[in-house]
């Protein structure tokens, strides 16, 4: 509907120039009515709701109480000093750097593997599409089809007894020693192709010549990866490793399917734990300070990320 | 030491050889293995699926599954939902983003710079933050319940990246020809729709099928926002099937299956178009 309404004003400004109006100034007014559906939808569904968690966050248990009051910083002290926050953000720690380790370790090798140049072409397209496969899957068909999987009497369970490499049917889920192990799991299983990707693209970029001049100083294997490939990667590894700290800091939805932050907190997230906080607890004051946290440290982040991408320009 | 290994060279080479592709097999039985379990598991009855040992070619054959989903117009319900709320973000996001783009392409404006860097920064503000807001404003706006939130919510995710698609795409394409029609008297709207737009209709596809895909993907909101079984898109329609009837796994499977072959079918067509726009950022040099 919003759209809709801004319509208009976008075609008739350009169409329609005043006529008194200096060139410069329709040019202004002609951009931002281009800019103005953008500029209309952020106002409502960005600005606005940056603005009110940030309230919200000060405020005395907002949406449940009539007139809520300002609190100052009531609502982060309580969150600090509660237990279930505080194991959520190691949870997240863990969650997110070894999501983002295995994430380029997986995608790394696997890159390496189909750049080798030692299969034929066609052998390592195949090879390519298959390990792309796990991009396709929405997370709720992703962590459903772990959960098949997974299941004390499913085919992974199966098969590990089969070879002997562990002996009970393992409960990958509610056990609390090994819930946050499966997450982050599935997590690599259902990232790594992104980072494979962009990775392979990086190798594929980097001068055959390079390679030839080290193989003529005798460079072996190790040597060319950590002096050459590693090197001309870097700028890669580090701006894809920074946009994956930013999504899985914040990531919802494959721990809370998988899991919903149980058992015993065990897998429970920032994220995980801010949904309950508003939605299942209805403290949304404390679920907006929550939210506020999450939202500087992705800020600080992303910030990182555009001055590394200026520094590189 | 170097003599002994440019003697072994061949041999060395076909040990790499057997070595790698072992190395690949496994990756694909990792990557791959889970969805094939997924595809076999759906044309299995029920009762075949916990079988011990498991059976990986299904004993039975069946299309039940497939029959009973597509037959039942609460999950068929999720389907259409699912369709209308990424075909209306696609829509609408391609309408805010071609026009942004051009203006950012096109035009100096004053305050320029400082939107195009919250259009980036934009990207990385957590879901779950803004959700908490949202709720009271989607009931304020009367949109609670209606795919209408999701549409306008998952725009917010959409935009930013159909803008910085768009914007270089558009300047790619030299300015002479928009400059062209306005010497023949058309303003830069008739520059943009007449000219621009069919010029730039490859990268306008691939930037509609990634909308797409976010969209069709997206859980978080879909579960908040809405609440009606009528309402709910197929991410958060699997789920409520599988609390309600956890051991219809098959009929699990097949919607699974058919959950994911509209993203499947835009991976097969745009795959390299994604990549490079995903990676955009990443790997530019």
């Amino acid at each position: 509907m919003q759209v809709s309404n801004a319509r208009p004003s976008a075609e008739l400004a350009p169409n329609k120039p005043k006529r008194r109006l200096s060139p410069r100034l329709r040019g202004n007014l002609a951009a931002y009515s281009y800019m103005s559906p953008t500029i209309l939808v952020m106002a409502v569904m960005m600005a606005t709701p940056v603005v009110m968690v940030f309230i919200y966050s000060m405020l005395s248990n907002v949406v449940m109480v009539k007139d809520s009051e300002f609190v100052g910083l009531d609502n982060f002290v309580q969150l600090l000093s509660d237990p279930v926050f505080r194991k959520a953000i190691g949870n997240t720690l863990i969650f997110t750097v070894a999501s983002v380790a295995f994430h380029l370790i997986l995608g790394m090798v696997f890159a390496l593997m189909l750049n080798s140049g030692l299969v034929p072409r066609w052998l390592s397209a195949l090879f390519r599409a298959a390990f792309i496969v796990p991009w396709v899957f929405t997370a709720s068909i992703v962590v459903i089809l772990w959960q098949l999987l997974l299941n004390p009497s499913g085919v992974v369970n199966y098969l590990l007894r089969t070879f002997n490499i562990l002996g009970d049917r393992v409960e990958w889920f509610s056990n609390p020693s090994l819930a946050l192990f499966t997450v982050i799991f599935i997590n690599v299983w259902a990232g790594y192709p992104f980072f494979m990707v962009s990775l392979l693209a990086g190798l594929q970029g980097i001068p055959g010549e390079l390679y030839e001049a080290a193989q003529i100083d005798g460079a072996g294997p190790w040597n060319r990866f950590f002096h050459i490939t590693l090197p001309q990667l870097k700028p890669i590894i580090v701006a894809m490793a920074m946009l994956d700290f930013i999504w899985n800091i914040q990531h919802f939805s494959i721990v809370w399917l998988a899991t919903g932050g149980g058992p015993l907190n065990a897998t429970e997230t920032i994220a995980t734990y801010t949904y309950k906080l508003a939605f299942s607890k209805h403290q949304f004051s404390v679920a907006a300070a929550s939210g506020v946290v999450l939202f500087v440290v992705s800020m600080i982040v992303a910030l990182a990320y555009v001055r590394q991408q200026k520094g590189r320009d | 030491m170097t003599l002994q290994v440019s003697q072994n060279v061949p041999r060395r080479r076909l040990l790499l050889r057997i070595g790698l592709l072992l190395g690949l097999t496994a990756g694909a039985l990792f990557a791959g293995g889970p969805a094939l379990w997924m595809l076999i598991n759906s044309f299995k009855p029920n009762t075949e699926i916990f079988a011990y040992p498991p059976t990986f070619i299904p004993e039975t054959f069946t299309l039940d599954a497939y029959v009973k989903i597509l037959t039942d117009p609460g999950k068929v319900r999720f389907f259409i939902n699912s369709y209308v709320v990424a075909g209306g973000v696609v829509l609408l996001t391609l309408f805010a983003g071609i026009m942004a783009g051009f203006a950012l392409s096109r035009f100096d404006f004053p305050f320029k710079r400082s939107l195009n860097a919250v259009i980036i920064s934009i990207q990385a503000v957590p879901p779950i933050t803004l959700l908490i807001p949202y709720f009271g404003l989607v009931v304020w706006l009367r949109l609670y319940d209606t795919l209408w939130a999701l549409v306008f919510t998952y725009m917010v995710a959409t935009i930013p990246y159909a803008i910085l698609m768009m914007t270089g795409y558009f300047n790619t394409i030299p300015r002479e020809l928009d400059e062209a029609v306005e010497i023949d008297g058309g303003g830069s709207f008739r520059a943009l729709w007449q000219v621009l737009v069919p010029v730039a209709r490859p990268g306008i596809v691939s930037v509609g099928a990634y909308t797409f895909m976010v969209a069709w993907n997206e859980y978080l909101f879909a579960l908040t926002l809405t609440q009606n079984r009528a309402n709910r898109t197929v991410p958060v329609g699997i789920q409520l099937l599988m609390g309600e009837h956890s051991f219809e796994w098959s009929e699990m499977m097949a919607m699974s299956v058919l959950g994911s072959i509209p993203v499947l079918i835009l991976f097969l067509l745009f795959q390299r178009q994604f990549v490079s726009g995903m990676t955009a950022g990443a790997v530019k040099s």
